[in-house]
């Protein structure tokens, strides 16, 4: 089935890879000049009227943002994530609250988790769950959350961390054997 | 600051204009004050005694810690026997319990919450994550050493601790009282100045009073 709606919607849009995950999921990436479009006609023409989610991962090796669009369609129950690439330099994106209002909540969010701008969301720059965060943003992948903790929070002197499997090797062979 | 916290100028239904100046009008800003025991050690006695018979909890869940309050509340291990009910109020509270991981966001409210209880009172805190940071030990929101923002007179340690770890808590709590040494409230008002450089340390958007009941 999503081979079918891979190769329908490949007719319209030039669109990248398929990753097909189970029977009623599947993942396709496509250029972002052809997203909006792309939106629209897999929820108008496809069925696909729900936006489940919009999340972002932060692949830091290639420079890149990875939105991923999870669209879902009640009727035939299956999900299609729709994969966008954004470069990590410019991190402005176009905003999708017209196509489903929820969206602007998610921008909103990434915003914030992730410093990835949607121009024009209502509400973007407001602050969403973090107050008066100062350093950049917790998502990103160069930010050091241990670092930042341990500069931040006080830490209580006992805690130890151990390898367990070298741990136990001590507890149940303490002669080395 | 938030729009809502800045000094204006407000226009009455009745077409009067008046000056509002929230964190001036609408909060009390002075510092606590030390409640010295009563002169007599046997009245004193029978306070501590009272008071340990009737922990109120304020009904405030900070973490997934909350969830051991439902089973505790309901008739399988039914807390109410024991004198220690819920409420909905730090009015009418006088035990906070600090159930689980604290986000410094959720710390900011506790801090409001823990300021507008009566004194006596006291603070639990539930679970590992608020004796060392538990699993959050190395997060970008959540702080790791509660006695460092609040006078902590007990630690039930577990990740989680069952009901019966909250029972035998509360136990050691009522001893606690009737010792006399459950004096959070009083050690906050003396520390006061420390206790709140640690919490303006951590939380950034500080837009409240120093102390506000």
């Amino acid at each position: 089935m999503m081979r079918t709606l891979y190769a329908e919607l490949n007719a319209r849009f030039p669109l990248g890879e398929l990753t097909v995950q189970r029977d009623d999921l599947a993942f396709i990436t496509v250029e972002r000049e052809h997203l909006r479009a792309l939106l629209l006609h897999m929820r108008d023409r496809e069925g696909f009227t729900h936006l489940v989610l919009l999340t972002a991962v932060d692949w830091i090796e290639d420079g890149i943002f990875q939105l991923t669009y999870l669209l879902s369609n009640r009727d035939k129950r299956c999900d299609v994530g729709i994969r966008v690439m954004v470069t990590r330099v410019d991190t402005s994106m176009e905003s999708m609250h017209d196509v489903w209002p929820t969206a602007a909540t998610y921008q909103r969010e990434l915003y914030e988790m992730f410093g990835i701008d949607f121009p024009g969301s209502p509400g973007v720059h407001d602050p969403f769950i973090l107050e008066g965060w100062a350093d950049i943003p917790p998502y990103r992948r160069e930010f050091d959350t241990k670092k930042f903790s341990e500069e931040n929070f006080t830490h209580r002197a006992g805690r130890e961390t151990n390898d367990p499997a070298q741990y136990m090797k001590k507890q149940l062979y303490p002669d080395g054997a | 600051m938030k729009d809502e916290l800045k000094k204006r100028t407000i226009k009455g239904p009745d077409g009067f204009e008046f000056e509002v100046d929230p964190l001036h009008d609408y909060y009390c800003d002075a510092p606590p004050k030390v409640h010295p025991p009563v002169y007599v050690k046997i009245v004193e006695d029978l306070f501590n005694w009272a008071r340990s018979e009737s922990i109120w909890i304020l009904g405030f869940g900070t973490g997934c810690g909350a969830i051991e309050m439902r089973p505790l509340m309901t008739p399988r291990f039914d807390a109410y026997r024991y004198g220690v009910q819920w409420r909905p109020t730090p009015r009418q509270s006088n035990l906070f319990i600090i159930s689980g991981y604290l986000s410094v966001k959720t710390l900011k409210r506790v801090i409001r919450s823990y300021e507008q209880m009566q004194s006596p009172k006291y603070v639990i805190g539930l679970g590992s994550c608020t004796i060392n940071g538990g699993m959050y030990w190395d997060s970008y929101n959540t702080i790791k050493k509660l006695d460092e923002y609040l006078p902590v007179d007990l630690y039930i340690a577990g990740c989680m601790p069952r009901p019966e770890a909250l029972l035998k808590g509360f136990e050691d709590l009522k001893k606690i009282i009737r010792a006399g040494e459950g004096e959070g409230a009083n050690h906050y008002a003396e520390n006061f100045d420390w206790y709140k450089a640690n919490q303006k340390k951590v939380i950034n958007d500080w837009d409240m009073p120093d102390y506000n009941w």
